[in-house]
């Protein structure tokens, strides 16, 4: 089973509830993995005090200009559809942070002149504690790709964590990033709360997974602030509202030591006993 | 002197883009021969990543002596341009194109590269 926690806003709670939720279900003995694929700026770490046990680094092939046998016909910057290859009157210049990938030039070039190598985009390291395990893909200073990154971390659970529940924690917005962190799950919880704010983005977000057909909830946070905009829009949509999370400042002081909730608020536990029955739901 | 302007419009008197990669127009004026060549570049509007790249590499095949413009191109479009002899000189993005051709004459801009 793999759920994706995901929100169109940031700053709703998607790594708290991740984290949590993680724990929580590890305190029950279930075989539970969380991925933390918000690889630009990973941080569940800081709640999920695991010891590192494993680190690679990840790489992404990207071509590299051969001038030997270059006759500079322009089809490689030609076919680029990412801006990735511009054609100099004397030479041709890859920008690796812009390529996908898609070995287009690589595959087309008549002359063979530009071989896909690997370059490294970041790492991805595997932390243990007694009883969950958390995967965080991390990508480096100045790299502006984020997919390949998120998909390799994705397989590396894939792999290593068969029969487990598997947790992803999407990076925030409804662009590339997050359709790659959602679209192999089984079922996607949006996070948001009940602010115009949270119902703008979180319409985009429906708009995305009603486009990946991708079965979703939604998770109010910081209930009883703002309005009931939200409340009303997931009920003309027909959207499961799987439960709300009260508004309360003890849960924002423990979250900015760097603590786990449940532990200590009982109303935020029996929000995740709420999420964990509407998981046994789940086909 | 062949002079290129970031530009919103095709007139002397209209303002300019205070943008490089993503301009409006790119708007050349000859010295020599006293005229104003105008390029729209709506097509990097539809660009996600990498307009800078294209437009620098557009702006070179029209070989400019010199670039006016507002902020200044951006890393990737300064290594293109840095393969040509171009000079760009920045601070004209509030300006309309005939202030910021008088600016650029009486030394009132700063140069980027």
């Amino acid at each position: 089973m793999k759920i994706t926690i995901a929100s169109g806003k940031g700053g709703t709670g998607k790594t708290t509830l991740s984290t949590n939720l993680t724990s929580y279900l590890a305190s029950q003995n279930r075989k539970v993995v969380l991925a933390d694929l918000d690889v630009e700026e990973p941080n569940s770490a800081i709640f999920l005090k695991g010891k590192l046990k494993t680190e690679q680094v990840f790489n992404k092939m990207v071509p590299k200009w051969d001038s030997t046998d270059c006759t500079l016909c322009g089809k490689c910057a030609e076919v680029c559809n990412f801006n990735a290859i511009i054609d100099l009157p004397n030479e041709i210049r890859v920008y690796p942070a812009l390529c996908h990938s898609c070995y287009a030039c690589s595959e087309l070039c008549p002359t063979n002149s530009l071989p896909m190598t690997p370059e490294r985009i970041g790492e991805i390291c595997e932390y243990d504690s007694d009883n969950f395990s958390l995967v965080e893909g991390r990508l480096d200073l100045g790299q502006e790709m984020a997919v390949p990154l998120i998909a390799g971390t994705i397989d590396f659970v894939d792999e290593k964590f068969d029969g487990y529940i598997k947790l992803l924690d999407a990076p925030p917005g409804t662009s590339c990033p997050v359709i790659e962190a959602s679209r192999y799950s089984d079922f996607v919880f949006l996070i948001t709360e009940s602010t115009p704010f949270g119902l703008n983005d979180l319409r985009l977000a429906v708009e995305t997974m009603r486009v990946l057909k991708q079965n979703f909830g939604v998770i109010i946070n910081r209930y009883g602030i703002g309005d009931n905009g939200v409340e009303e829009y997931c009920q003309v949509e027909n959207i499961p509202i799987v439960t709300k999370v009260h508004n309360d400042k003890e849960v924002a002081k423990l979250y900015s030591k760097g603590e786990l909730i449940y532990p200590k608020i009982e109303h935020f536990k029996n929000s995740l006993d709420e999420i964990v029955e509407f998981i046994g739901g789940i086909k | 002197m062949k002079i290129l302007f970031t530009a919103k419009g095709s007139e002397w008197s209209s303002p300019m883009d205070a943008r490089f990669g993503r301009m409006e127009m790119m708007v050349i004026y000859d010295e020599e021969s006293d005229t104003l060549e105008v390029l729209p570049n709506s097509e990097t509007e539809a660009m996600e990543h990498g307009a800078g790249l294209q437009t620098a590499k557009k702006v070179l095949k029209h070989s400019p002596d010199i670039i006016i413009t507002g902020n200044g191109a951006g890393g990737k479009a300064l290594d293109i341009l840095k393969t040509s002899n171009v000079k760009i000189f920045i601070g004209a993005g509030d300006m309309s194109i005939k202030e910021a051709y008088e600016a650029y004459k009486n030394g009132k801009l700063t140069e980027q590269l």
